[in-house]
């Protein structure tokens, strides 16, 4: 396995210029995401568009404190799920989730993945799969929150919650 | 590679003959690199004289021990109690002072349980009353200690009341004895004889002599230390002490609780059952003298053999020299790593009172990246806060590079090191 299959250029290019990346206001909910077994953290908020069915994702922001796949991942995150619905959104969730825990053994849908595909690599080392996955698992958590405040018409300061370790 | 000529000790040592000792060493990781295994701090690689103790005792010996009558199990028990003794004489303690647990962290959690069932007051003999906490007595801790030995005692406050206090750390990853005084209500001090972080080695006397002023039991993390240097625990004047056999060229699952025999004597249980009893009714139990009352159930038995093998080979080698080879490790690591434009050694950069942990970040390029990049050219090391979070919080880090080495490290793999960081920094286009 060589390292270039797993930094593939395209996650390098995100990593040194992540789209999405500096936290925005307003938004409608906020999610802070740790790994615990490296300490990597990160805060994303999203803000959303319409409500019920056809609720979309209008925009991604956040701050990664962590390594280049964590960063690239957030950055194609924010490519692959802004203008898009929440329920198709949650679909490239999936497909980027089964790809990361596949140990290589999935082949990649491009169509629906995008760059999520140069995370193929990524696959074979099971102890990056987690470093992938932190934005996703927060992007899933923040959509959750904000579909619920966008169906009871709350705007303004948004949700926020937070998987900060305690002591 | 050559045997390490550095230091007079560690000139008795014949690397290339201790490395033929560890099979594992001689296979290739990652498109048939050779293998420079530099994470011997989170656990050592076994030489065959331990696998060989083991496979021996099980294919010969095996039985419950300290129960049955049978010929297997007087041998089994005889091999259980032939290790705890040459432990106990490696540490400088009586073989009734040395506890067989799980690893550290079940030896830590014990001493934490046991003050906790104290605490309780009910139906236990007078003897424990000393390891009772009220609400608003002091526990005292570092900042640099491994979870292992801060979590258990958070608990122990939650439980008791107690109030969890702490050593801060220095700049340069030295403990900071200004940042706190101990008080009359302080009643256990804990902390780590070397920080798996930093290499930095406490000042034990010190602690102790402080702890003892205020009439507080001390409890030693020595995971870092036994395994590397000549370690007298009953010299060392601390109460508790806890180590891991994984961590010191023996097997996983077993570890070792030590506590001065008059401490122990007096210490409630921590786990209850078969095998820690002197006599029991359904009204209730008497419990056996230490250790076994510490060692409930059926114990590892051929875990605890292969410590004895690990114990043994150790001496065989010298603590002396084992002690002195690794240092001259970590000085060339250090001296190494210095040269890397944009690399911080987080700890201390002199050779004064430390040990063969080398922690780094490289500025630009994430822990978990270089090691990557090392991994790719067969080096493992650890990358994140090595169980020890909040003294990466207290560096303003969230993960480093750590290196730690052991007696079958070379000079050669040092150098293997310190090129793969220029590597990353190379790949990572920061240089």
């Amino acid at each position: 396995m060589k390292l270039e299959q797993m930094y593939q250029e395209i996650i390098l290019d995100h990593y040194r210029s992540p789209h999405g990346a500096g936290l925005r206001e307003p938004f409608d909910a906020e999610s802070v995401q740790i790994n615990p077994t490296c300490g990597d953290e990160i805060t994303l908020r999203v803000t959303l568009d319409g409500s019920g069915d056809t609720v979309t994702v209008r925009e991604v922001s956040h701050e990664t404190l962590g390594c280049s796949i964590s960063q690239a991942s957030a950055s194609v995150l924010t490519d692959l799920v802004v203008g898009r619905s929440v329920t198709d959104s949650l679909k490239v969730l999936a497909a980027f989730q089964e790809m990361a825990q596949g140990r290589g053994q999935v082949e990649p849908d491009e169509d629906v993945l995008g760059d999520g595909v140069a995370f193929a690599g990524v696959a074979r080392y099971p102890a990056r799969v987690k470093c992938a996955l932190l934005g996703w698992m927060a992007f899933k958590d923040t959509v959750a929150r904000g579909s619920v405040v966008r169906g009871s018409v709350v705007h303004g300061s948004g949700v926020r919650h937070s998987e900060k370790e305690g002591a | 590679m050559t045997a390490v000529a550095s230091g007079t000790a560690a000139a008795v040592l014949d690397i290339e003959k201790i490395r033929a000792d560890f099979p594992i060493l001689s296979r290739t990781v990652r498109d048939d690199r050779p293998l420079v295994y530099l994470d011997s701090g989170a656990t050592a690689q076994r030489p065959r004289q331990v696998l060989d103790a083991e496979r021996a005792f099980l294919e010969q010996h095996n039985a419950a021990v300290h129960r049955g009558a049978h010929q297997l199990a007087e041998e089994a028990t005889d091999a259980y109690e032939s290790a705890r003794a040459r432990i106990a004489a490696f540490v400088g303690a009586d073989p009734n002072e040395v506890v067989f647990t799980k690893n550290a962290t079940e030896g830590i959690n014990l001493v934490a349980y046991a003050f906790g069932n104290a605490s309780v007051r009910t139906a236990l003999g007078p003897e424990s009353a000393r390891f009772a906490l009220e609400p608003g007595d002091e526990i005292v801790v570092t900042e640099l200690e491994h979870h292992a030995n801060l979590v258990p005692w958070q608990e122990l406050c939650r439980r008791t009341g107690a109030v969890l206090r702490w050593y801060s750390v220095t700049d340069d990853g030295r403990l900071d004895l200004d940042s706190l005084e101990l008080s009359e209500r302080t009643k256990i001090v804990a902390f780590a004889h070397q920080s798996n972080v930093l290499g930095s080695v406490l000042p034990v006397a010190e602690l102790v002599s402080r702890a003892r002023a205020v009439g507080a039991v001390t409890v030693l993390d020595a995971c870092q230390s036994v395994p590397h240097q000549p370690v007298n625990l009953t010299a060392l004047g601390v109460d508790f002490a806890a180590f891991s056999g994984h961590k010191m060229l023996g097997p996983s699952g077993v570890g070792v609780l030590w506590g001065r025999g008059e401490l122990l004597a007096a210490l409630p249980p921590f786990l209850t059952g078969g095998s820690m009893i002197e006599l029991v009714r359904m009204e209730g139990s008497t419990y056996a003298p230490p250790p076994q009352r510490f060692e409930a159930g059926v114990p590892m038995t051929s875990q605890a053999v292969g410590l004895g093998a690990a114990v043994d080979y150790l001496n065989g080698l010298g603590m002396e020299a084992v002690f002195a080879h690794e240092l001259a490790l970590t000085g060339a690591a250090l001296d190494g790593l210095a040269q890397v434009p944009g690399v911080r050694i987080i700890g201390p950069r002199d050779l004064a009172d430390r040990g063969g942990a080398v922690s780094f970040v490289v500025d630009g390029v994430h822990a978990h990246d270089v090691g990557q990049v090392l991994d790719d050219r067969g080096v493992a090391v650890r990358v994140g806060h090595h169980c020890a979070w909040p003294l990466h919080r207290r560096f303003g880090v969230a993960a480093t590079v750590r290196a730690t080495f052991a007696v079958y490290n070379t000079p050669d793999e040092v150098a293997a090191l310190v090129d793969g960081v220029h590597a990353a920094r190379d790949f990572f286009g920061v240089s």
